[in-house]
């Protein structure tokens, strides 16, 4: 199927952009990547009236470091979460997850703050900016503002993202010496999406958790800490007891959907698994 | 000045003029906004070597290069390539890139109704591009998103692996 008729503007500023979308009213889409968009247009699950494109912003572009902390531009593609050197360095817990994220060619195109706003609970950068504690940086009719990641996912599909806003960055703290992350996730076959997928983020002291942050995908209707896990794991040593200790805690953090396909049993099961795995890589100081 | 015209609203179905560089050719093409890039190129460019298969991004079919990197044309609509360079399957043939992957699939059978194998090559021209020696896992992760339902894929994988091969004893020479 063909998507419904639309008008298109290509917007040069954030500004002309915020503006067309205020003059359509909610009759408005932004375009960026377009990966998951076109696909929903084209089966008509959506039916602006205007497709406002932001791709040639150039405000929304560029990876920088300011200060403490790395600000990665809206339209940082998928593929440049793997080739940045900045990513690399300072947020490698994003240059780890990146690789998963579909396939190649869905990598070339789709952008980092596209995959944030439409906030799949089952994609891995909404739930990293989780375990990242980044902040999202938002412009709208209102103003500029910013989000804590923790106050940004709100409902299945749903955040904080207000009509006629859209997100420009993304600030990442940057990755310190005393750090230590851990990405994996459980597929049927590379690029599907996952059964359950897990980022975690942990500073140490010695070999005792000072601070951990770990984040679920594809286990329930948002990105989803698992901060009872956290709780049992922080001020903690990374040895066997402790790491079972917070795989029991995570039945009071997740909830899995009812599904035929993947029971909830069966989800919290595979991401016992998978947490087990990371805080034992973790353990080893990877 | 926001750039933005109230009339552009009502003209929901009115065409727009979009420039390309299309497999080295300047070329100027009317299109409807809610067009996608595959419906361009193959309905008015009549450029029909990129398939349109899925129109959903998953089979990958439609893999053409844009501004020089391996997209699917059906998750593009064409106004948003107004500017771009794209080079299709009959581009990248002409220039001889894809000559020897070509033969290697002919000379395997990495192909047996040929739907997908202009997305393959596409793909795998840009995984080569890319990574001089992949392995056959990188191969199998790289084809992710190219559905072939004839040849169960190991043909393919080793049509590609073998001319990462024969390059790189060539001294890495393309």
């Amino acid at each position: 199927m063909k998507a419904k008729a639309f008008s298109y503007f290509r917007a040069a500023t954030i500004d002309q952009a915020l503006d067309a979308h205020a003059r359509a009213g909610d009759d408005a889409r932004f375009i960026a990547g377009g990966q998951s968009l076109v696909p929903a247009l084209s089966l008509r699950l959506q039916a602006p009236r205007l497709l406002i494109d932001i791709t040639h912003i150039n405000e929304l572009r560029g990876v920088t470091r300011e200060g403490g902390h790395l600000r990665i531009g809206a339209l940082t593609r998928h593929c440049e979460m793997l080739s940045e050197p900045l990513i690399a360095e300072f947020a490698p817990l994003l240059h780890a997850a990146a690789p998963f994220v579909a396939h190649p060619a869905i990598r070339n195109r789709g952008t980092f703050g596209g995959s944030v706003a439409l906030a799949d609970p089952a994609s891995e950068f909404p739930a990293m900016t989780l375990a990242l504690d980044a902040e999202i940086e938002i412009a709208g009719p209102s103003g500029r503002r910013r989000v804590k990641a923790d106050d940004f996912f709100l409902g299945l599909f749903e955040t904080a993202l207000q009509p006629g806003e859209l997100i420009t960055a993304v600030h990442v703290p940057l990755f310190r010496a005393d750090q230590r992350f851990a990405f994996d996730e459980l597929a049927r076959r590379r690029g599907d999406y996952a059964l359950v997928g897990c980022g975690i983020l942990a500073t140490f002291i010695d070999d005792r958790i000072d601070d951990i942050r770990i984040a679920f995908f594809s286990v329930g209707d948002t990105p989803t800490r698992a901060r009872s896990a956290e709780a049992a794991l922080i001020g903690k040593g990374l040895d066997a007891d402790r790491i079972a200790a917070a795989q029991a805690a995570l039945e009071g953090d997740l909830a899995p959907p009812e599904s035929d396909e993947v029971p909830p049993a069966m989800r919290l099961h595979l991401s016992r698994v998978l947490l087990g795995r990371l805080l034992g890589r973790l353990g080893e100081g990877s | 000045m926001s750039g933005f015209e109230d009339s552009l609203l009502d003209e929901v179905d009115e065409t727009v003029r979009i420039r390309l560089v299309v497999n080295g050719r300047k070329v100027v093409c009317e299109v409807a906004p809610r067009h996608t890039l595959v419906d361009c190129l193959r309905d008015t460019l009549e450029l029909t070597g990129t398939h349109a298969g899925c129109e959903m991004g998953a089979c990958g079919a439609c893999l053409v290069q844009l501004d020089g990197r391996a997209v699917h044309s059906c998750l593009v609509f064409a106004v948003q390539a107004d500017g771009a360079t794209v080079n299709t399957i009959e581009g990248l043939t002409e220039s001889g890139v894809l000559a020897e992957l070509q033969a290697e699939f002919h000379r395997r059978n990495a192909l047996q109704c040929g739907f997908c194998t202009p997305g393959m090559l596409v793909n795998a021209h840009e995984l080569l591009s890319r990574v001089a020696q992949p392995s056959r896992e990188e191969i199998r992760d790289a084809l992710s998103g190219n559905y072939c339902r004839c040849t169960g894929y190991e043909a393919i994988i080793d049509a590609i692996d073998t001319v990462a091969k024969a390059r790189s004893e060539n001294g890495g020479a393309t």
